[in-house]
């Protein structure tokens, strides 16, 4: 599903490259965790994948596509087919739960009928019954992460990235985020999470990747955050 | 349900913008306004200068009683004999098309229709005052100089006007009007452009959030870009409307007032006002549309 070969990411005025001959390989329906200190390169990966970034050097294919040959025409379609949640939620405050969620789906042009049809169905999903009318200050963070996730989702992505999700979080309400992300990676849909949080990757048993000074030193299976942190 | 979001978008930008808003469509209106006027001079001046080149274009004035022109000091008024001779003259120079006699009372006739708004000047005027004349048009009204010399100093003849020349004149202050309005015009154009620019820029500064959500969740790019472009044209549009208002007023007040000033100058036509009105709204907004897609390009990295 993501497939990285010998990615190099350097930044322009900056010596040190971000990513450093990465070459790592993602399946369909995968949970990973991309681990490692702040500045080791987890969120180049990220934008690399969504080609916010270009690498320069070494080839990145995503969902089948290589990176390097798409258009930026055909950029947005390849958006379309990945979700994305952050640290900060990134909602609109002008716009309540079901408004934010049904944004993602107006902007692509869907029609009405389909928007009214599927937005409940994953503000259900994501533990916000009862809550679409809700505007987002009226909501504690845990629940504003869940409409960032139902906004990410309601397209039915692929594959999703989250970019530290429980950041802003506190321990207990973030093992219920995890939960909505363990429900949609049961779906089928890949997810690639990059965290610093020792305890969530502990408690998982997914598989780590792990980052340092943009090289991968660590590739587990149902591995946990690591004894040097 | 595409065009209800964008629309609903492009009506957020514009409250959210109202000032520059407001500041974009006085620039365009005035722009655009100026640049009309100019096209309606150059269109009035068009066809003046049809309508005159049908006319006379040079007229030999000829001596009446007691004329004040030294030509004709310590002679009588021109007699039938030199008349006769003058015309046979006139007709066979090479240069001349046709050639019409111009009696007193015909003259004087043409001075009450040109003055019919000016009754104390025409009170004061008799038809003796009217000088007879040869009014003669010429196959190329440039080549007047052969004709213009030989009847200058011909007895009987108080002086020659070459109507040519007077046209010239108020040709030329038309074209320092008209070239007055263009650059003037020019000036708007620019402004209105830069402040375009600003205006797009500030929209999109105002909604980096959205458009932010848009790039990721896969938006296209015309999607983003779509709510900025559609408010430069609304205000472009709004400014096309109002110098249309400024153009049809400019028409009533400037131009049919003209033929007030200015013996036998032709009306613009409301359909020559409608054509210029027409050129000058899809400047406008073409002009705001590219505005628009050139900042974007900028500040919309997609």
């Amino acid at each position: 599903m993501i497939h990285f070969d010998n990615v190099t990411k350097v930044y322009v005025n900056q010596n040190r490259p971000a990513l450093d001959h990465v070459s790592v390989d993602v399946d369909k329906g995968e949970f990973v965790f991309l681990v490692g200190p702040s500045g080791s390169g987890k969120s180049t990966f990220l934008r690399l994948v969504l080609k916010e970034e270009r690498p320069n050097t070494g080839a990145i294919h995503v969902a089948g596509k290589d990176l390097a040959r798409l258009s930026n025409f055909k950029v947005p379609h390849l958006r379309r087919r990945i979700g994305c949640v952050f640290q900060d939620f990134r909602l609109l405050p002008n716009k309540n739960v079901y408004e934010n969620v049904a944004f993602a789906l107006e902007v692509i042009g869907k029609p009405r009928r389909f928007i009214r049809k599927v937005v409940p169905e994953v503000v259900e999903l994501v533990g916000l019954e009862g809550k679409a009318h809700r505007m987002p200050d009226e909501l504690s963070g845990g629940e504003q992460q869940r409409v960032a996730m139902a906004r990410a989702f309601v397209n039915r992505p692929m594959i999703l990235l989250a970019d530290e999700p429980t950041g802003n979080i506190d321990p207990a309400t973030s093992i219920g985020i995890m939960k909505v992300l363990d429900r949609i990676n049961r779906t089928g849909t890949t997810v690639v999470m990059a965290t610093h949080d020792a305890a969530i990757v502990d408690s998982m048993r997914k598989r780590v990747v792990e980052l340092e000074d943009g090289k991968i030193v660590r590739d587990q299976s149902r591995g946990v955050y690591g004894q040097a942190y | 349900m595409r065009a209800n979001f964008i629309f609903s978008e492009v009506w957020i930008g514009l409250r959210r913008n109202l000032t520059m808003t407001i500041a974009v469509i006085v620039t365009v209106a005035i722009g655009m306004a100026l640049l009309g006027i100019g096209l309606m001079i150059n269109a009035q001046v068009g066809s003046m200068s049809t309508y005159w080149s049908d006319k006379v274009q040079l007229s030999a004035f000829l001596c009446k009683k007691n004329d004040p022109f030294q030509a004709c000091k310590g002679r009588s008024q021109v007699s039938d004999a030199e008349k006769k001779e003058l015309q046979t003259r006139i007709q066979s120079m090479g240069q001349v098309d046709k050639v019409f006699f111009e009696t007193q009372e015909k003259a004087y006739a043409n001075f009450k229709a040109a003055y019919s708004s000016n009754s104390v000047f025409l009170s004061a005027v008799k038809v003796d005052d009217m000088p007879e004349s040869f009014r003669v048009k010429l196959k190329d009204p440039n080549d007047y100089k052969a004709v213009f010399d030989a009847l200058s100093g011909a007895p009987g003849v108080s002086n020659v006007v070459n109507d040519q020349q007077l046209l010239d004149k108020f040709f030329g202050l038309m074209s320092k009007l008209r070239w007055a309005a263009l650059v003037v015009a020019l000036i708007q154009v620019f402004a209105a452009i830069l402040l375009i620019g600003n205006t797009v820029r500030l929209s999109a500064y105002n909604r980096r959030r959205e458009t932010g959500i848009m790039r990721l969740v896969g938006a296209s790019n015309l999607y983003i870009q779509l709510p900025f472009v559609m408010e430069g044209t609304i205000a472009g549009l709004v400014g096309g409307v109002i110098s249309a208002v400024l153009l049809m007023l400019a028409k009533v007040v400037l131009f049919d007032g003209m033929k007030n000033y200015f013996v036998l100058s032709t009306q613009l036509g409301w359909s020559e006002v409608a054509q210029v009105i027409t050129l000058t709204t899809v400047v406008g907004v073409l002009i705001c549309i590219l505005a628009s897609f050139v900042t974007l390009r900028r500040y919309l990295r997609v």
